[in-house]
């Protein structure tokens, strides 16, 4: 692969009159959002073609800094709006770029029916462990024991797994990476985009402000360097005991398949309609 | 292009199916939903028919699901439609708001159920009518309207699409599980007798810069859609004309928010449609809407009968609110009297606009039954006693 250098990424794919962004210094949202454009641009694809959608989170902002026609749109619910895009004009490719809270908490059913459809979409999923929009709230991915403003001493809960939802919901592309996974982050993207049917690439992104200051991890290397120690290959997982990966996030692909997407299938369904009612032969 | 139900022709069927065929005539082709009671019939019949006509109908996992994908198929250039009933619509009311922000052409049917919560699931109410108008939070306007036929539940949804792509807005079709249960004749023209409206799109770049931007004076702009280039951003953040989010800045949700709800208020002419039989010379007016409407009718005729010179309004369209025309009428009448399914909804609106020039008076009915026209024509004989 070929590594363009930033300013062209920049100059043809982001909206001057948009910037400065919001994210706060040491956040790693700019960095996923760079490798998905890198990955278009690798790809080649028509940036007519896509749409990008999103809820609300700092992640939802992506959309509005990306000259791309874009529906930015209310909290947790981009799967279904994108569902009406896609499903209405097959011919546009959609990016959803989400939030794990977003995602996987008001958006949580959202979630698992688009990935149950197969629903044809790319999503780029931020996982920062917190609501970071709203200033550090405890998410549904908070590793048990770390702490936000909602669990001051500490989450109780069990966090999502957001990568093997998305397996188990049937999904035929899914990875994660952490933001540190520069290389495979765009390979990664670029596979998922060229897929049919639900494809997810996760990233462990870093938040400082938010969540790394209240669990002793103040700035974005030192959360990058924190995610390098609790992430194991997914190669090296496979021989490790469940004690072994206690406090571990497993990182890599985690599925690639090729079932029929929902495009596909209400195509599919269309036909068999007109050949039951007697329409066609 | 062919269709899978009669056209050019009458047929007798249900309230409810008649809005999914005249759905299709006016041009829908997507369609997603969620089952509930008394409205899955028009689901049902559009998962029967869009597959024929090259459309979507699509079951969501949710009410919240269903709105949101009608909003994402509007911008890609479709014609969407969804329908619920109290339960749902309850939870349409997210973006519901996202819609009115965004100024996205849509149909939105609530076929009316008793609540609160899930109340009586079979029988009919008008206890919504507040909640279409203002259940969204925050200012703004929509359209309203409210069919009392089978006959009108398959005009109106016609003309929902019609006003919703002509003004770039969110429109409520407000029916009830009596009108939509009830069968009936129902004529369907052949598509090339409709006037059908599609939205205006940007004829030029420059045009399409400001997808919210009053570009042509007439407060409703060009919608950018999707796929064509144009590189919109939709946002339901506070945004300026070209989209762009302006979140605290005053002037800017000013000039947007009023826009929006002046595109609908300041078209009040070419919106609001009512009805009137024995009005002229009536010194009793009943106004009502819906299926309630025809009790009234009824009464009307029973009240003349006996002497009594009453008359009646007949709102097709209870959102924009023509407060000048109540007021007009009030101003020769001794009595008006509201009729609906509800401990008084319309009343308020209907007292604002009589504006004290007579007395308004409130013949309520909860509990999934329609008023008599005895029970209307009871009650107003014991109040001139």
């Amino acid at each position: 692969m070929y590594l363009k250098p930033s300013y062209e990424i920049r100059e043809k794919y982001l909206r001057k009159d948009m910037l400065p962004t919001i994210f706060c210094p040491g956040c790693g949202i700019g960095a996923v959002l760079q490798y998905t454009l890198r990955a278009i641009d690798d790809l080649g694809l028509n940036q007519d073609e896509i749409v990008w959608v999103s809820g609300i989170g700092c992640s939802s902002r992506v959309p509005g800094y990306v000259d791309f026609d874009g529906l930015h749109t209310t909290h947790g619910r981009a799967l279904a709006f994108a569902t009406g895009i896609k499903m209405a004009n097959p011919d546009l490719k959609v990016i959803a770029f989400m939030g794990d809270g977003d995602a996987a908490a008001i958006g949580g059913n959202h979630l698992i029916h688009a990935i149950r459809r197969n629903l044809d979409v790319t999503v780029i999923l931020i996982n920062n462990f917190t609501y970071g929009m709203t200033g550090g709230q405890v998410a549904p991915t908070t590793p048990k024991g770390l702490k936000g403003t909602t669990a001051p001493y500490g989450s109780f809960e069990n966090p999502f797994d957001i990568a093997e939802l998305a397996v188990a919901a049937g999904a035929n592309y899914v990875a994660r990476w952490s933001v540190f996974n520069y290389l495979q982050g765009i390979n990664s993207i670029k596979k998922a985009l060229q897929k049919r049917g639900f494809t997810l690439v996760e990233f462990l992104s870093q938040c400082p402000i938010s969540f790394g200051r209240r669990n002793r991890l103040k700035t974005g290397p030192e959360l990058i360097k924190w995610y390098q120690k609790i992430t194991v290959p997914i190669s090296k997982a496979k021989n490790m005991s469940p004690e072994e990966l206690e406090g571990k996030i497993v990182i890599g692909e985690f599925v690639d398949r090729d079932r029929p997407s929902l495009i596909e299938e209400y195509k599919a369904y269309k036909k068999r309609a007109k050949k039951m009612m007697g329409w066609e032969e | 292009m062919r269709y899978p139900f009669p056209v050019g022709a009458a047929d007798f069927i249900q309230g409810d199916e008649a809005i999914a065929r005249a759905a299709i005539l006016a041009g829908c082709r997507f369609y997603a939903g969620y089952p509930i009671t008394p409205a899955s019939e028009i689901f049902e019949a559009m998962s029967l028919y869009m597959p024929l006509v090259d459309g979507v109908s699509i079951q969501m996992e949710d009410e919240i699901g269903s709105i949101a994908a009608v909003i994402g198929a509007s911008w890609a250039g479709a014609k969407a439609m969804t329908a619920t009933s109290g339960p749902g619509f309850s939870l349409m009311m997210e973006n519901l708001g996202y819609a009115v922000m965004t100024e996205t052409p849509l149909v939105l049917v609530n076929v009316q159920r008793s609540g609160p919560s899930t109340g009586q699931p079979t029988l009919a109410a008008q206890g919504d009518v507040m909640q279409a108008i203002w259940g969204t939070h925050g200012d703004h306007s929509l359209i309203v309207l409210t069919p009392a036929t089978v006959q009108e539940a398959f005009d109106m949804t016609i003309r929902a699409f019609n006003l919703a792509e002509k003004y770039r807005t969110p429109v409520i079709l407000l029916t009830d599980a009596e009108v939509g249960h009830m069968r009936e004749r129902v004529y369907a023209p052949n598509p090339d007798e409709l006037e059908l409206v599609y939205r205006k799109l940007p004829v030029n770049e420059e045009e399409a810069k400001y997808p919210f931007g009053d570009v042509h004076g007439d407060l409703v702009p060009p919608m950018p859609i999707f796929g064509k280039g144009y590189r919109t951003y939709v946002t339901g953040l506070t945004h300026d004309e070209r989209g762009r989010p302006k979140t605290v800045e005053a002037e800017v949700h000013e000039k947007l928010i009023k826009r929006i709800v002046a595109k609908i208020e300041n078209n009040k002419k070419d919106i609001v449609d009512y009805e009137t039989y024995e009005l002229d010379d009536a010194e009793i007016v009943l106004i009502s809407f819906g299926i309630v409407a025809r009790s009234a009718m009824r009464a009307v005729k029973e009240l003349r009968k006996e002497g009594i010179k009453a008359g009646l309004l007949k709102l097709n369209v209870v959102w924009p609110f023509d407060f000048e025309l109540i007021e007009k009428i009030a101003e020769n009448a001794e009595r008006m009297y509201v009729a609906e399914m509800n401990l008084g909804q319309l009343y308020h609106l209907v007292k604002e606009g009589a504006n004290g020039k007579a007395e308004v008076g409130l013949i309520s009915r909860i509990g999934g039954e329609v008023h008599t026209p005895g029970e209307i024509v009871e009650r107003i004989k014991n109040d001139l006693r």
